[in-house]
Order: structure tokens, then C-alpha cells, then sequence
């Protein structure tokens, strides 16, 4: 079998950044579930975090294919 | 599905790598221009002459394109500038919308037909244009408090007892001057880049599949991953647009913290 054993640990290391992002869009909608009108508060504060999670995995994708 | 893309991979698929991304001279060897340098000129032109003639004749019952054009420009101003910023922010709505649109086009040129590369998978202008986010919120922050006002609210913020500075300012300087532009940076680029070479694959690998692995197995298999192909598509569409869209914001955020007066 051929291939690099850092994409192994990308997906690793994918699992953190996928757990927050989840945890994220979890407390995103029972907010808006709970309050309606507070959605568009709520979207660019979650679409923050979700970008600031997801950094995490980009970061890891980009040294899997430097390192 | 990816078990059979696997099982072929030696004997013959050549799986995308980053040498996708590395294109030749697109007018033949000694010139320059590659094809990431010609669709960031294409895309930038177009989004100057439709924003040219969007704006040309500004009337008070706008035409089509005045109507597409002010709404594109409302969006950037309204749920970006004004909701991350607030008042202030409306003098750096044209710098956000510049760059909001500049990314987008460069961005969804990843999935437009006969592009289909998207330029800012080139880390070379997420680069440029998260350091030029650097150096306006730092300016602004610098101008508005002097210059050690600005790293002293930046690295000691009040109401922390002493000994915590010994690791928040580090902390908060390295985050501040190059985490930030960095993370910018990295977040754009690697988006991109993945988002393409998840393409890549999916595309070369089902035309591999059905026209050159072959039989019922080969067929079908490459068959659902030319139809995953559509559907990735449509999906990295809307990456790319969040994607220009998160830059936009987070540049946003950084210059509404400079502007404002407590942390």
C-alpha cells in the first residue's frame, strides 16, 4: 500500500476541530430554537466560531502536506 | 466507493497532489503568465467594470444592474460592516466590499466551467490581502491610542491579577501581529486547496474509473463519483462564498476591536 502517513494523522487531527464544529452548530440552533429573532445575532457569531474551530483542521491539512 | 479508488491507485491512477497547483506558462515556454495570474487579472477587471457600470449612471429608481450592483454592495455594508463593527464601520466599507468581492470571484472561479481553478488556493493573495488586513486594524489602533497606549491596552488588558501577564502579553502579541493574518492566510488558502483537489479527484478518478478500469464494478463505481462530483461542486460553491464571506467578517471584527475603547 502506497501513501503518506501524515494524511493519517491529518485525520487525526480532524477530529478535534470536527467535534468543536459540531459543538458550535449544536448550541447555534437550540439558540435559535429557543429564540427565533435572535438568528441573525446568532448566525455571524456561529459562522465566527465555526471559522475559528475550523482553523484548527486547515492548519493541519496545510503542515500534512508541507511536512 | 473510495475502497475501489484506492485498490486502482497502483496500477496506473495518478492521485491529485499539490503538483495539480503548479501550472505552466500559459503562452507557451519563456513567458510568465500562468493561468492563476490570468484568471485573478480576469476576475479582478470583472468585478471592476461591473461594480464601473453598476454605479455609472446612479439613479434614484435604479435600473437592473444598479439594483444588483447597491444590493451586493448592501449586503457587505449591512451584515458585515454595520453588525461586526457598528457605526464606525461604515468608513471601511469600501475596503471590505473591495475585498468581500475580489475573493468571491477569485474564489467560486474554482467551480465556474472552463475555469474551474480557484486562483486563492495561490497562498501568494490570501497572503497579501490578510497583511493588508494587519496593517489597517493595527494603523487604526495606533493612531487612535499612540503607539504605546495601543500595545500596552493590546498585551495588558486591566482587571487581571499581575503574574498572569508573564504569559498573556506573549500570548496576545503573537496573536495579534502574526497569528491573525496568518490564520487569515492559511484558512482561505487550505479551503481552497482542498476544496480542489477533493474535486480533482473525484472527477479524475470516476472518468478513470468508467473509461479505463472498466467492467461493472469500474462503471458504476465511477458513475457515483461523477454524480458526487455535481454535488461536491454545488457544496464548494458554497464554501467558496462562506469562505470570502468569513474573511470578510474576521477582517472586520480585528478593525471593530481596534476601533473600540475597552476589550
Amino acid at each position: 500500500m502506497e501513501g503518506n502517513i501524515n494524511m493519517v494523522g491529518y485525520g487525526l487531527a480532524a477530529i478535534g476541530p470536527g467535534i468543536g464544529i459540531g459543538l458550535i452548530f449544536a448550541a447555534y440552533i437550540s439558540g435559535v430554537a429557543r429564540q427565533p429573532e435572535a438568528r441573525g445575532m446568532l448566525q455571524s457569531i456561529a459562522i465566527l466560531g465555526f471559522a475559528l474551530a475550523e482553523a484548527l483542521a486547515i492548519i493541519g491539512i496545510g503542515l500534512a502536506f508541507a511536512l | 466507493m473510495s475502497s475501489s479508488v484506492l485498490a486502482v491507485e497502483g496500477e496506473g491512477f495518478v492521485s491529485p497532489s499539490p503538483g495539480t497547483f503548479v501550472y505552466p506558462p500559459a503562452f507557451g515556454e519563456g513567458t510568465f503568465v500562468t493561468k492563476p495570474m490570468l484568471i485573478v487579472i480576469l476576475g479582478s477587471l470583472a468585478v471592476a467594470v461591473f461594480f464601473f457600470l453598476a454605479a455609472r449612471r446612479a439613479a434614484m429608481v435604479p435600473g437592473k444592474t444598479q439594483f444588483v450592483g447597491e444590493s451586493l454592495y448592501g449586503f457587505v455594508r449591512n451584515s458585515i460592516a454595520l453588525e461586526a463593527i457598528g457605526k464606525p464601520g461604515l468608513k471601511y466599507v469600501p475596503y471590505l466590499a473591495t475585498v468581500f468581492f475580489f475573493l468571491a470571484t477569485l474564489n467560486i472561479s474554482g467551480i465556474l466551467p472552463l475555469v474551474q481553478f480557484p486562483a486563492t488556493s495561490k497562498i501568494a493573495i490570501p497572503l497579501v490581502l490578510a497583511v493588508i488586513s494587519c496593517v489597517i486594524f493595527n494603523v487604526i489602533g495606533i493612531k487612535r491610542e499612540g503607539l504605546g497606549g495601543y500595545f500596552k491596552h493590546m498585551m495588558f488588558p486591566s482587571g487581571i491579577p499581575w503574574p498572569v501577564y508573564i504569559l498573556l502579553a506573549p500570548i496576545e502579541f503573537v496573536s495579534t501581529i502574526i497569528i491573525r493574518p496568518l490564520t487569515l492566510t492559511l484558512r482561505l488558502t487550505f479551503n481552497m486547496f482542498a476544496g480542489h483537489l477533493v474535486l480533482v479527484l473525484f472527477i479524475l478518478g470516476g472518468e478513470y474509473l468508467v473509461f479505463e478500469y472498466g467492467g461493472v464494478v469500474g462503471i458504476a463505481a465511477g458513475t457515483v463519483a461523477l454524480l458526487g462530483s455535481l454535488v461536491l461542486t454545488a457544496f464548494e460553491g458554497f464554501v467558496q462564498l462562506l469562505q470570502a464571506y468569513v474573511f470578510t467578517l474576521l477582517s472586520a471584527l480585528y478593525i471593530g476591536g481596534a476601533l473600540q475603547d475597552e476589550h
